[in-house]
């Protein structure tokens, strides 16, 4: 069961003021995960913590079976997507993108051909040269898309990326998640507060409250669970669709 | 039919609408009548039929150094600024960076003279500065007078307001930046090539512009700093001209020149000045994991401590050696007693007539704004209303003060020199007034106009119960920063004063020339304070204000 590629957290603990966090868990490779939880019970503290910009108390960090708890954000295998100002606003896409090859910008020939392609895969074929200020909400979360394409690590880290998106646009970028982590393999850890989310791309949920986690669950299993009253608020919301 | 409907449309009365109009051209009127009279007398002089050359070498020297070491101001102002700004965006949680901040504030309230006396304790021959350098093997010490001194002293007051404004340009970026940078393996380098520059670059021309501007208009420091010929600037080359070589001719020269560089570089300012729309402010501390490791976290240190150091020794010495002076018997002093009253009489007064233009300006501007229809030329008006009031910026001080002192001729300017004083510090005053009380004024009405006007609140009563409630804050923060202005002005006196015109700054720069070197330090002491106490409470707001520039 416990495959290497797994991200592990294991016995986490972290004091942030009043809140203090304990996790132990394991996300499974090359699957997706969705944290999901109410505002405040700690689900941007557990990306941070596998992002690196949070550094525990005690515990460990485990990613592509190496031990990175003490390593810089830099050092780690992991892309990440913000829910919004994933682009730098004075960058066009193409160099935005590019970032994600090369973080000192040294593009070669080649590179440029790969940010292009990932542009054509994410649907912005033919925006390179665009800024960001003059694409939709959704189209910036398909660059941000595209640079973690170019950048091809094996553990990719989502904040909320869909929830300054109205229902529509939401749909059709979960389908291009769904399909993205389809044909890379990649391991997503997919923060949300929207349960249409989870039921539609997670394989397991992981419910945090309080800093604890409540429930870490195969989707199914978790849709299925009679109780406790939170994860039953939870399910309530956004309808079952 | 559309004009017919102009006043139901706006949310004054007619007769309102009327009165905001003919407020603010009364109130511009008088500026422009002030001003024109002091520069046309200025004028008339300088074009009587004199023979000798309009502009000498002495003044083009001059022009020249006034310009040279306005640029090397702004330029050392702007890069140690952006030094500081970075290492201390660098390092959200740096113990005391609230503290730090609040004293990259205090010199932009201090009194000229007052900060040039801390700067000579530290900085002259026999100061800390110089001392600790001789014991690291400095030969030569650094002189603080020269140009040495006044790009020393430029730097100083002018370095904290540009690191201020620098910072809060970086944290108004989104934090997410940040983390991306991180997770993108960006080094140090790259963040400030892609990230920080970028930021930077936006504001550097009007901040290094704005710097310029206020140094090669400085007066005081010059004064107190430069040596002789060689280290003059155009304000006090015209001083000079007029108190010590009785030559109202030169004066005006160098008063003509004056305008013809100001006015050159408020266009230029303009042109480099972009408003930019900026939306959201991120607020909280970002996250800054490029500042963690050990190594940049001790460079930055380093840097936050120096440049901390830099602001905080001369206002510590200050502070040490006005402790040391006998306060006591300072304040009992008559001479002092009678330098308090007369810079409080001309404080108050010009503050309060700053306070009234301002508003007067300010109403007119927002009655055209909220106009429903306003005809262009209606905006127009309103547009230029904050430029054509700030003509104090074209026409300096020591200039005007020069007009105004040839129309009134030497036997009238006993009796008219506190009124003179007290209405060019309210011009001086005016810019920043109306920078605290525009936008005050604007929000208020968009907040609680129509409301006033549904509920028929006109006049006297909405005055009474709506507009000074709301706007009670902001005029009395106005009013400390414009009293603040004038106590601690030493330009406009200096001109103008005489023994029986002693305001503080005056007397504290009298009883340094009388090497009454304690007795400076205890004056010093005292009207920093009270000019620290005043701006305090007119600043309160002053990241909002910097933000905003």
């Amino acid at each position: 069961m416990a495959d290497p590629n797994d991200i592990f957290m294991d016995a986490i603990e972290l004091k942030r003021g009043d809140l203090d966090f304990r996790f132990h868990c394991r996300m499974p490779a090359g699957r997706i995960t969705a944290v999901a939880g109410p505002s405040g019970s700690g689900k941007t503290t557990l990306l941070n913590l596998i992002a690196g910009f949070e550094v525990p108390d005690s515990g460990r960090i485990e990613l592509s079976g190496r031990d990175v708890t003490t390593f810089h954000p830099a050092e780690r295998p992991v892309s990440l997507v913000f829910q919004e100002n994933n682009l730098f606003a004075h960058l066009d896409i193409a160099t935005n993108v590019g970032l994600g090859i090369s973080p000192s910008l040294r593009l070669a020939d080649k590179d440029l051909a790969r940010i292009s392609a990932a542009l054509q895969r994410t649907g912005l074929g033919g925006y390179e040269k665009r800024m960001p200020g003059t694409l939709s909400g959704g189209e910036r979360q398909r660059a941000a898309f595209a640079r973690a394409l170019v950048r091809d690590r094996p553990y990719l880290l989502l904040d909320e990326p869909f929830a300054a998106l109205d229902p529509g646009l939401r749909l059709s970028m979960a389908m291009l998640l769904k399909e993205l982590q389809a044909e890379t393999g990649v391991t997503v850890v997919l923060v949300t507060h929207n349960s249409s989310d989870v039921r539609r791309l997670a394989e397991r949920v992981i419910f945090l409250e309080k800093g604890r986690i409540l429930a870490d669950d195969e989707t199914a299993d978790f849709f299925d669970r009679p109780g406790p009253q939170p994860i039953l608020d939870f399910r309530g919301r956004d309808g079952g669709m | 039919m559309a004009r017919r409907h102009e006043h139901e449309l706006n949310m004054l009365t007619r007769g309102e609408y009327r009165r905001a109009l003919t407020g603010g051209t009364l109130g511009l009127a008088g500026i422009l009548l002030f001003a024109g009279l002091g520069t046309g007398a200025l004028f008339r002089a300088g074009l009587s039929g004199e023979t000798t050359p309009l502009f000498d070498a002495y003044m083009w020297r001059v022009l020249r150094f006034t310009l040279l070491q306005a640029s090397l101001s702004a330029i050392l102002s702007v890069g140690l600024a952006m030094i500081f700004a970075r290492a201390l965006a660098r390092q959200p949680e740096f113990p005391g960076r609230g503290w730090i901040l609040r004293l990259m504030g205090v010199p932009l309230g201090l009194p000229v003279i007052v900060g040039a006396l801390g700067l000579v304790t530290v900085w002259g021959r026999n100061g800390w500065a110089n001392a600790a350098l001789s014991e690291f093997g400095l030969k030569e010490p650094v002189s603080i007078y020269g140009l040495t001194g006044i790009l020393l002293a430029h730097v100083f007051f002018n370095f904290p307001l540009a690191a201020r404004v620098l910072l809060a340009g970086l944290e108004r970026l989104p934090p997410e930046y940040w983390l991306i940078a991180s997770n993108l393996g960006m080094k140090p380098l790259g963040i400030f090539r892609l990230i920080e520059w970028p930021e930077m670059k936006r504001q550097i021309p009007a901040l290094g512009g704005l710097i310029f501007m206020l140094a090669a208009t400085s007066f005081t420091l010059v004064l107190l700093l430069g040596g002789g010929p060689a280290a003059t600037t155009l304000e006090v080359a015209i001083y000079q001209a007029l108190r010590f070589d009785f030559d109202p001719q030169r004066a005006v020269r160098l008063s003509l020149l004056q305008i013809a560089m100001t006015t050159v570089l408020l266009v230029l300012l303009g042109l480099l000045t972009k408003r930019h729309a900026e939306g959201a402010t991120a607020g909280g501390a970002s996250r800054r994991p490029d500042g963690r490791s050990w190594r940049n976290r001790t460079v930055d240190f380093l840097l936050i401590l120096a440049g901390t150091a830099f602001v905080a020794l001369p206002l510590a010495s200050v502070a040490a050696a006005g402790l040391r002076a006998d306060l006591l018997r300072l304040a009992g002093e008559a001479p002092v007693h009678r330098a308090l009253l007369t810079s409080l009489a001309i404080a108050a007064p010009s503050g309060l007539i700053s306070i009234l233009l301002a508003w007067m300006i300010s109403n007119c501007r927002q009655a055209i704004l909220k106009a429903r229809a306003p005809r262009p030329a209606a905006r127009l008006y309103a547009a230029s209303l904050p430029q054509l009031s700030s003509l104090i910026l074209l026409v300096p001080p020591t200039v005007l003060g020069n007009g105004w002192f040839l129309l009134i001729g030497p036997a009238r300017l006993q009796p008219a020199a506190p009124l003179l004083i007290t209405l060019i510090n309210s011009l001086m005053a005016l810019p920043f007034v109306l920078s605290i009380l525009d936008p005050a004024l604007a929000a208020h009405r968009e907040r609680n106009g129509r409301l006033s006007a549904s509920l028929g609140l006109f006049g006297w009563n909405r005055l009474l119960h709506v507009d000074w409630p709301a706007l009670r804050r902001p005029v009395l923060m106005a009013l400390c920063f414009a009293m603040a202005l004038s106590l601690g002005d030493l330009g406009v006196v200096a001109l103008f004063g005489s023994d029986d015109l002693v305001t503080l700054p005056w007397l504290l720069y009298s009883r340094m020339g009388s090497y009454r070197t304690a007795d400076a330090a205890g004056l010093a002491l005292l009207l920093g304070l009270l000019c620290l106490a005043l701006s305090a409470a007119g600043t309160g707001n002053i990241k909002r204000m910097n933000g905003d520039g």
